[in-house]
């Protein structure tokens, strides 16, 4: 089912011309006609969910931002920057107008009179193109004050980033859009209440603001009669690693994961099996390629049972060519470089969960290490102001946990190589216990460790 | 990637800041808004941070803007042309240095004027983009004019493995391709146009073509 998707190959489809031709706007009209409260009503009877990762009900967090007459911005987060993930790029660049009209909409419902699309700088086509698009939307009413001769006044600047990861974290976007370096805050107070230049603000990802024209358009009601019952209405999923056929496509939610990933992706090249795949970009704890979990329905709730997430709709793909040692190492970098520093928990942990791979990878590393790694992961999640460490920690602690032989083969060949001798098991001896046998070849008797 | 030691700047005593082990001179006065009668601005380059800073409520939104600004008329950030963005934005050179340090894409030391990003993240390091990078390195890396680097996932997994050339995102590559970029990008043609995203179609069209 393709409701995003439907002919966005059209050409000129970035232009207002032929947007408005397939009834474009057409919505915003609708929607200028109807109260606020009512425009409300339809997103929470719709109960779209966030498509950006944290998959909180958009109905929901409009209504968290306070009625009456005061600065309120709508923000709309472009910053996709999630490893896997570019389907708000493929949307952005070829129907920036929905979005826009999108935005309108939002900020109408809420009230807002001032509104972002933050984009990552990395995107400098796709901001162009909103940029033309915003232009035209401008020039046309759309956009300014009093838009259509109703008394709702909007303005919408498109922001540029300049690459960092964090930015994607809803308050670490606000503080780099007022300029400063893209740290997280304390919540609460929560966005929806003390957000932008301190006031009420509500975050929406590319494609959660996409849908809104769509929904006004079926019916709240109607709307939610697609997908499943807590997971509604379709979406973008980007499948992307060792696959046939690369690319975004929009699901309905709750098909089969193996539907997704052999069906349209194509499956792993010829002669391969899925070893893992990441459901929901590399935040997302890792699953096998076991029938129990490549039978597992897409969507919110069932991923979430099987101690995943569907996050930002992202599915890596990894098949059993790889290491994965290699995988784990490369997700733990990947966190160490974007941890802004602030939470000590993250900049230490995603530091020394590199450190110790790199020693697995290489060679020097014991069983022991696996543990100890794992320990540390357990304490970044939960500790920080914001969920990068733990987007680092879940992962790795999910590969640790479904792929422990294989980390240890790894371990035993690496060692072996090194002329190292067998990793033999290793006993807590406290701190001054001296140089231990940790590197010491095979055969030393382990009784003659003291306890 | 992981840290090469010895391209990692050291100042006196193993130090990576410099000026770090210097005592401050407490007779100097910390560097304030640069004076407007003193610093000298391009009007245009005026004129232009300053449209930035028409669109905000708050003027210091418009610091990642301006130091873009500043960025593409210098190469770099360098202290000269922070210097000048703090002038326009009436703030502190220390504020806007703060930024430039922070965000990947801009640049405290020289760089050539040809970016090249190659993505090693997880989807394209599986599909061979560290041979990509060693390739593209080999290609440009020691030519000045280029400037090289590995970057985080930049959002085109469909494509990978691939690199954004001056802003233009090309993939899949191969590293046959990388001659191929470095004779565009030099030549002033577009880059490798066959292989641009931004003409690519949205994937359930584009396999049934293929």
């Amino acid at each position: 089912m393709e409701v995003l998707y439907k002919d966005l190959d059209e050409p000129g489809l970035n232009t207002l011309k032929v947007y408005e031709q397939r009834g474009g706007y057409e919505m915003l009209r609708k929607a200028l006609k109807m109260e606020p409260q009512k425009v409300l009503e339809e997103m929470l009877a719709s109960n779209v969910r966030g498509r950006g990762g944290a998959g909180f009900a958009m109905g929901k967090k409009m209504s968290f931002i306070p009625k009456g007459a005061m600065d309120k911005y709508l923000v709309c987060n472009a910053d996709e920057s999630e490893p896997g993930t570019f389907k708000d790029r493929e949307l952005m660049q070829k129907n920036p107008h929905q979005l826009i009209e999108g935005i309108i909409i939002g900020a109408y419902a809420i009230g807002a009179n001032k509104s972002f699309i933050f984009i990552r700088g990395e995107y400098a086509h796709q901001a162009d193109v909103l940029d033309a698009a915003v232009a035209e939307a401008r020039g046309k009413g759309y956009i300014g004050e009093r838009i259509l001769g109703s008394d709702h006044t909007l303005d919408l600047v498109v922001h540029r980033g300049a690459g960092a990861y964090i930015c994607g974290e809803e308050t670490a976007l606000l503080d780099a859009l007022e300029g400063k370096r893209g740290n997280p805050r304390l919540k609460p107070p929560f966005p929806a209440i003390q957000g932008l230049y301190k006031g009420p603000t509500l975050i929406n990802n590319v494609e959660t603001l996409m849908n809104v024209p769509i929904v006004l358009e079926m019916g709240g009601a109607k709307y939610a009669e697609i997908g499943t019952q807590t997971s509604t209405g379709t979406k973008v999923v980007s499948v992307s690693g060792n696959v046939k056929r690369p690319g975004n496509y929009e699901i309905e939610l709750g098909i089969s994961s193996r539907e997704l990933i052999f069906g349209l992706a194509g499956g792993p090249p010829d002669g391969r099996t899925v070893k893992a795949w990441f459901p929901g970009g590399s935040s997302a704890p890792v699953l096998t390629g076991s029938d129990e979990h490549l039978d597992l329905a897409y969507d919110f709730d069932t991923l979430a049972k099987a101690g995943s997430m569907l996050g930002s709709g992202a599915i890596i793909v990894v098949d059993d060519s790889n290491s994965i040692v290699d995988v784990a190492l490369k997700t733990a970098k990947f966190y160490r470089h974007e941890s802004c520093g602030k939470c000590t928990p993250c900049r230490e942990g995603t530091n020394w969960t590199v450190k110790m791979l790199e020693r697995v990878q290489s060679g020097e590393a014991t069983p022991m290490d696996l543990d100890i790694t794992a320990s540390v992961c357990e304490q970044i999640i939960g500790n920080c102001l914001c969920v990068l460490g733990d987007a680092m920690a879940m992962p790795i602690g999910s590969m640790i946990k479904h792929f422990r032989e294989e980390f240890e083969a790894h371990i035993e060949a690496a060692r072996e190589r090194n002329g190292l001798g067998a990793a033999i098991p290793q006993v807590n001896r406290g701190r001054n216990a001296g140089p231990g046998p940790m590197l010491e070849p095979a055969g030393t008797d382990p009784s003659a460790v003291p306890v | 990637m992981a840290i090469d030691p010895s391209k990692v700047r050291r100042f006196a005593h193993g130090s990576r800041v410099p000026g770090w082990d210097e005592a401050a001179d407490l007779t100097k006065d910390p560097a304030v808004v640069p004076d407007p009668a003193t610093a000298f601005v391009p009007e245009e380059m005026r004129r232009e941070i300053e449209g930035e800073m028409a669109k905000y409520p708050d003027l210091r939104s418009a610091a990642i803007p301006a130091l873009k600004v500043v960025q593409r008329e210098h190469g770099w950030c360098s202290p000269t042309a922070i210097e000048q963005a703090a002038c326009v934005m009436g703030l502190t050179p220390a504020y806007l240095s703060a930024i430039a340090t922070f965000y990947d894409m801009f640049d405290t030391v020289p760089v050539g004027q040809h970016q090249v990003y190659v993505c090693t993240n997880i989807s394209c390091s599986l599909l061979g983009a560290d041979e990509l990078y060693d390739a593209m390195l080999s290609a440009a890396g020691d030519d000045p004019r280029f400037n090289v680097r590995p970057f985080e996932c930049l959002g085109a997994c469909d494509i990978g493995p691939m690199a954004s050339v001056d802003g233009e995102y090309v993939g899949p590559l191969t590293p046959e391709d990388c001659r191929t970029i470095v004779d565009d990008a030099i030549e002033g043609r577009p880059v490798l146009e066959g292989k641009q995203l931004k003409r690519r179609k949205k994937a359930v069209d584009h396999w049934k073509e293929a």
